[in-house]
């Protein structure tokens, strides 16, 4: 079993204490943890699904622009933030596993650590409204 | 190889008659090789009399800094070798991302906070900076990981052979856990110590001094015993004790802990003298 890079580990316990739904992936880009209000938004526990890969976590939540157009997945927060190591904000539409329609904002930026170590990314989710 | 403890004490040098059996020196341990390879880990007091003991032939010496903090760098300008004609001295720290190994370590040896800088005492110095990577020194081969501990501070594991020596004087990793121990992946330091044959770990505080100190990047005794199981090593050596806990206080927490948890692995306390032997 490899051991979670220290930064990634100290991101964990912030984010198991902060009340914003969280993400944070590897550089792959898999998701390997996701904190308790995140859960709410994914409709699903971490405990349950352990990591999501990318493929996986960036269609499900079927995000739509504010004109209601698919959102690729490379044009997603996370995953700019990810492949090209940029932070990245965006605001959109999406639907959760719970079926409910959410406006969200997203900001997510790359987590780079000591010496430069490229070691994955974060995304903060803020809802804007709830229909 | 040949682990000796040169200086166990945490924090602060603490000579006093309460601390002569387990010692008031600071982390200071050595790493000597069947080839003749000598591997110092940290520089604290201990540091001191480690430089008396060595063999004057010695030429080359590797000096291995977890972090800068006083308690660790304390002693290294009273390490004698490093006024000796003819040794080699390398120095291995923690990367940063904006001074030198070098820059940082003189903010403390130099004046006013210390009227000798480093240079003066050797002109055969040389600084090396780790982030995370594998390091081969004469016939250990050495694994440096980044730790949960204030500012960077790296853990070593030294290999020989079959045998590895875990080396996390200063680590907490407890901090921010909502229960400890948790998922081996998600835990600072356990790919340095998983199965390793020789644990040297942190064992600041008692429980109730733990929760007063969250953060100061110390373990408790119990999380010390509890992350020695979870990485399964085979012979545990508490170290890094708190100034203020006697040699009395530390033989009563020691057993304590031991008889509640009844470790499956081996317990030496670390004490200034102490030699070990690993089987490579």
């Amino acid at each position: 079993m490899s051991q979670q890079e220290i930064e990634v580990i100290l991101a964990r316990h912030l984010a198991e204490y902060l009340a914003m739904p969280i993400f944070i992936v590897n550089p792959a880009g898999d998701l390997i943890f996701y904190n308790e209000p995140a859960e709410a938004i994914l409709g699903t526990r971490y405990n349950e699904t352990g990591i999501m890969p990318a493929s996986e976590w960036s269609t499900v939540f079927q995000p739509v622009d504010l004109e209601g157009s698919p959102i690729p997945p490379d044009e997603l927060p996370l995953v700019i933030a990810v492949t090209q190591q940029r932070p990245s904000h965006k605001t959109f539409w999406i639907r959760g596993l719970d079926g409910a329609l959410r406006e969200i904002e997203v900001t997510a930026f790359p987590l780079i650590g000591q010496a430069d170590r490229f070691l994955g990314g974060i995304a903060i989710f803020w809802e804007v409204t709830a229909k | 190889m040949k682990v000796t403890f040169w200086g166990t004490r945490g924090s602060l040098a603490s000579p006093s008659p309460e601390t002569v059996r387990y010692g008031g020196n600071t982390s200071c341990v050595s790493v000597e090789g069947s080839e003749g390879t000598v591997i110092i880990l940290d520089a604290g007091t201990g540091i001191r009399n480690l430089g008396r003991n060595l063999s004057p032939d010695l030429r080359r010496v590797h000096i291995l800094l977890t972090h800068l903090h006083m308690d660790h760098i304390q002693g290294l300008p009273f390490f004698a070798p490093l006024r000796r004609r003819g040794v080699e001295i390398h120095v291995w720290g923690p990367a940063s991302t904006t001074l030198s190994l070098n820059a940082r370590l003189q903010k403390y040896l130099s004046p006013p906070l210390f009227p000798v800088s480093l240079r003066e005492l050797s002109t055969d110095l040389h600084f090396h900076e780790l982030p995370s990577h594998v390091i081969e020194i004469g016939e250990f081969s050495i694994s440096a990981q980044l730790v949960i501990h204030p500012n960077p501070t790296i853990g070593y594991r030294i290999r020989c052979g079959d045998a590895a020596v875990t080396y996390l004087p200063d680590h907490e990793p407890a901090l921010g856990a909502w229960t400890f121990p948790r998922e081996k992946d998600w835990t600072s330091g356990y790919d340095l110590a998983e199965g390793s044959n020789l644990l040297i770990h942190d064992t600041q505080y008692t429980e109730e001094e733990y929760t007063e100190r969250q953060g100061f990047g110390h373990s408790s005794i119990r999380h010390a015993f509890q992350f020695a199981q979870l990485t399964e090593v085979k012979h545990f050596v508490p170290f890094h004790y708190d100034p203020t806990h006697s040699d009395d206080e530390l033989d009563r927490m020691l057993a304590q802990i031991t008889a509640d948890i009844r470790p499956p692995y081996a317990v030496t306390p670390s004490r200034e003298g102490l030699s070990l032997e690993v089987v490579c």
